[in-house]
């Protein structure tokens, strides 16, 4: 194993990911709302779809566009779903989810002739070639540094209104704080993080990295300031980890148990992912041996 | 519900519906936009539908009884409310398949053998569903947030155990890809007779435990108090659940494996209430938007054929919610409508009578004539509604149009609005009698059921009030008639 400059880059760049998407997870968490993330993160897929199709390139806006419209749409034909039909919330985002991520599949399909657009790129994202792409930092980086910025900025703006209304919905809309639009809100902002996230990490990843560091704050903390800022370490300790395993710990061990195998790094965004759920019940095992609990 | 938020929802359903038809117009666009994707003609069709091609025959049997038994299945995950957990036990299933390719192609050389891999997906799903468990138990975290965490890591797990199997010298990781977008054309028959055992076996399992699913369904602590091992019931569903989803990562795939547990079962709710027919429609229904699928997928052989089945599925579901004959959209709001028609007629019948009664009308048996303006004061209702509640009357019988703005009863609406009247009283005085409150306050509390009382219980009310001195009368009012305040 040796570090390159690279490494540094790919290191920063998914903790920069893993921290903006953990502020609008660890708000999903409090909203019992995580299995959103996993939907939104599906059902961006034809968003993105669409807006390729459309524009015919892969410029930035147009899938931001695109991906926060497909987010807000999961979550109004949910909300639809289960208030019209009377189908219990889960089943009803399973159904759109299932659905527009089918759309998306096929309409990637038929994107993939005209632009280059890889469905397992999407799926499992390459954050390994994606910060190759220089210009005195990688543009992948820059990006995650913009869209952590803009989560910052959000919520603390908005951090008394959500705070509120995952707390206490009917109290939230008694005072005016309208908690079902800043579910709304909620929602877009995750979509908007999964659709930065999506070139590096990969859709799928980025509901881990949405829901794992939050979780290991909650399990730590009970102060929302605290599991906020926790939450963010725990991010940023899980991208550095995870690539620690990705480039030397997962390669050396399968070297070593299976002897005349040569492999090199694996998958860093997947390996992350690994990290934080190593991370979370690491956490959980601390936890109960501090309250004296039997595992 | 007031105004504001009907305007809210009202823009809402706009929005969202523009969207949707602009998602399916761009989708439609670009299917006919590109040349690989022409109308196949008429022929292909029918060699299609008449399952003239062995292959053809293979794929449909496999994938059908597969959509068939995940519909059945699905319907109890519904009712227990699990259903997220096919999709962590779908994506959990990654990590197995991976590890036991990389596990076999290293001891044999040979990994790619399905049962093999599809034990190993078996087990990393068991071990998945066995860490929800486990967080749920062992931690304040809810089950959403344990659900999500299982199933992103362990993907992660599966994805990084992919990039490994690329750089083997002999493994190719493009046979595993089957197993995330599913690829039922490349169904054998030796695959087929696997899955169609599997899913024999479990459609009996189901049916042996369909009593004991359907209370543990519906009522946990009964089930419990009656006996029934309720946590090994729950672990016996969940396993039928793994073993589906895991027979259906070839099919259609790992990523949408979910949606035929999920969408069948949910589209079976809209025709019934009744569990057993619910359970045989999602059967039905499965088994239907798989057919379609594969159809449509052998028409089209470009286009992934684990997504049309899924849309096929999704369009069973969007006509159940529509057109359902139970809880659909339509009969509901048919039924409302109905509703609010029967309160409107019986809110502008009782107004009537009650003019006459105040204006001595009735006592005096002198011209019974309702002007309109009279009993625009009668209720807090618009001036546009009150015109098309008389208009409606007129056209239904129960009353006349005798000048302009002036109306007169029939035989039909008089006989009516003494029998409204009528429930409205007794139920006032009920309330008065039985119930304490003020005679005040009695006239808004009857106004709100008198629409829906039953025959039986005005029946129950006359023995009760010993209203049969009354004979078939109109008892007077306990209260005060007066006109409603109106809003300055």
């Amino acid at each position: 194993m040796s570090w390159q400059p690279i490494d540094t880059w790919i290191v920063l760049t998914g903790a920069l990911i893993a921290m903006s998407c953990a502020l609008p997870g660890s708000f999903l968490i409090l909203n019992r709302n995580s299995m959103m993330g996993d939907g939104i993160s599906h059902a961006i897929l034809p968003g993105i779809a669409i807006a390729f199709l459309l524009t015919g390139s892969r410029d930035w806006y147009a899938m931001l566009i695109g991906a926060a419209v497909a987010g807000i749409l999961t979550a109004i034909l949910s909300r639809i779903i289960e208030r019209f039909g009377q189908v219990e919330s889960g089943a009803a985002l399973g159904v759109v989810f299932c659905s527009l991520f089918a759309m998306g599949l096929i309409l990637i399909r038929i994107a993939s002739d005209k632009v280059h657009l890889d469905p397992n790129c999407v799926l499992y994202g390459t954050i390994e070639t994606a910060v190759v792409d220089f210009r005195i930092v990688p543009y992948v980086t820059l990006q995650a540094a913009v869209t952590l910025a803009l989560n910052l900025i959000l919520i603390f703006l908005f951090y008394k209104e959500l705070r509120l209304s995952a707390f206490d919905p009917s109290l939230a809309s008694a005072l005016g704080f309208r908690p079902e639009f800043m579910r709304y809100a909620l929602t877009t902002l995750t979509a908007i993080n999964a659709v930065m996230a999506f070139e590096s990490v990969g859709s799928i990843l980025v509901i881990a990295m949405l829901i794992v560091p939050g979780a290991t704050a909650l399990i730590v903390s009970h102060n929302l300031k605290v599991i906020l800022i926790l939450s963010l370490i725990f991010a940023a300790m899980a991208a550095l980890i995870g690539h620690l395993m990705a480039i030397w710990f997962v390669p050396y061990s399968f070297n070593f148990m299976l002897s005349g195998s040569h492999f090199s790094a694996v998958s860093s965004a997947g390996m992350m992912t690994v990290a934080s759920g190593l991370l979370f019940v690491f956490c959980l095992i601390i936890s109960r041996i501090r309250q004296n609990l039997p595992l | 519900m007031d105004k504001r938020s009907h305007k809210l929802i009202k823009r809402t359903f706009a929005s969202t519906i523009t969207c949707l038809s602009l998602l399916f117009f761009t989708f439609s666009q670009s299917l006919y936009a590109e040349n690989s994707f022409t109308l196949p003609d008429m022929q292909d069709v029918i060699r299609v539908l008449s399952l003239q091609d062995y292959n053809t025959r293979i794929v449909f049997l496999g994938t059908t009884a597969l959509g068939a038994v995940s519909g059945m299945i699905g319907t109890f995950l519904l009712l227990r409310k699990r259903s997220l957990l096919s999709d962590t036990i779908s994506h959990a299933t990654l990590p197995g398949i991976a590890l036991t390719f990389i596990i076999f192609e290293t001891l044999t050389g040979f990994g790619k053998s399905l049962p093999l891999l599809l034990l190993g997906a078996l087990l990393s799903g068991l071990a998945g569903m066995g860490m929800v468990i486990l967080i749920r138990k062992h931690s304040s975290i809810k089950d959403d947030a344990a659900l999500a965490i299982v199933l992103s890591v362990l993907f992660g797990l599966g994805i990084s155990l992919i990039t490994l199997i690329q750089q083997m010298p002999t493994g190719n990781a493009a046979g595993l890809e089957q197993y995330i977008y599913g690829k039922a054309a490349s169904m054998t028959t030796h695959d087929m007779h696997l899955i169609l055992s599997i899913t024999i076996i479990v459609a009996i399992v189901g049916i042996l435990f369909y009593k004991e699913f359907a209370i543990l369904c519906f009522d946990v602590n009964f089930a419990v108090s009656q006996g029934l091992p309720s946590t090994r019931l729950d672990i016996i569903l969940m396993s039928l659940i793994v073993v589906i989803t895991v027979i259906g990562l070839q099919a259609v795939g790992l990523l949408l494996v979910v949606a035929l547990l999920i969408i069948p079962a949910a589209a079976a709710r809209f025709w019934s209430e009744r569990l057993f027919i619910n359970c045989l429609l999602s059967t039905i229904l499965g088994a239907i938007s798989c057919f379609i699928g594969i159809t449509c997928s052998a028409l089209f052989p470009k286009l992934p054929a684990g997504a049309i089945i899924v849309l096929a599925a999704s369009l069973v579901f969007a006509l159940s919610m529509i057109f359902g004959t139970s809880r659909g959209l339509l009969i509901r709001f048919l039924t409302h409508y109905q509703l609010t028609q029967r309160v409107q007629r019986q809110h502008l019948l009782r107004a009537c009578y009650e003019h006459l009664e105040t204006s001595g009308a009735l006592q005096n048996k002198t011209d019974p004539d309702i002007p309109f303006d009279a009993i625009l004061t009668h209720r807090l209702w618009s001036k546009q509604e009150l015109e098309h509640n008389f208009k409606k009357a007129v056209r239904e019988g129960l009353l006349e149009l005798k000048a302009k703005n002036v109306f007169r009863m029939t035989d039909n609406g008089w006989g009516q609005a003494q029998r409204v009247v009528r429930n409205h009283r007794l139920w006032e005085m009920y309330l008065i009698e039985y119930a304490d409150i003020a005679p005040g306050q009695v006239d808004r509390d009857a106004d709100a059921i008198e629409h829906i009382l039953e025959p039986e219980l005005m029946h129950q009310l006359e023995d009760l009030l010993q209203a049969g001195r009354y004979g078939l009368k109109v008892p007077t009012s306990p209260h005060k008639l007066q006109p409603a305040e109106l809003i300055p």
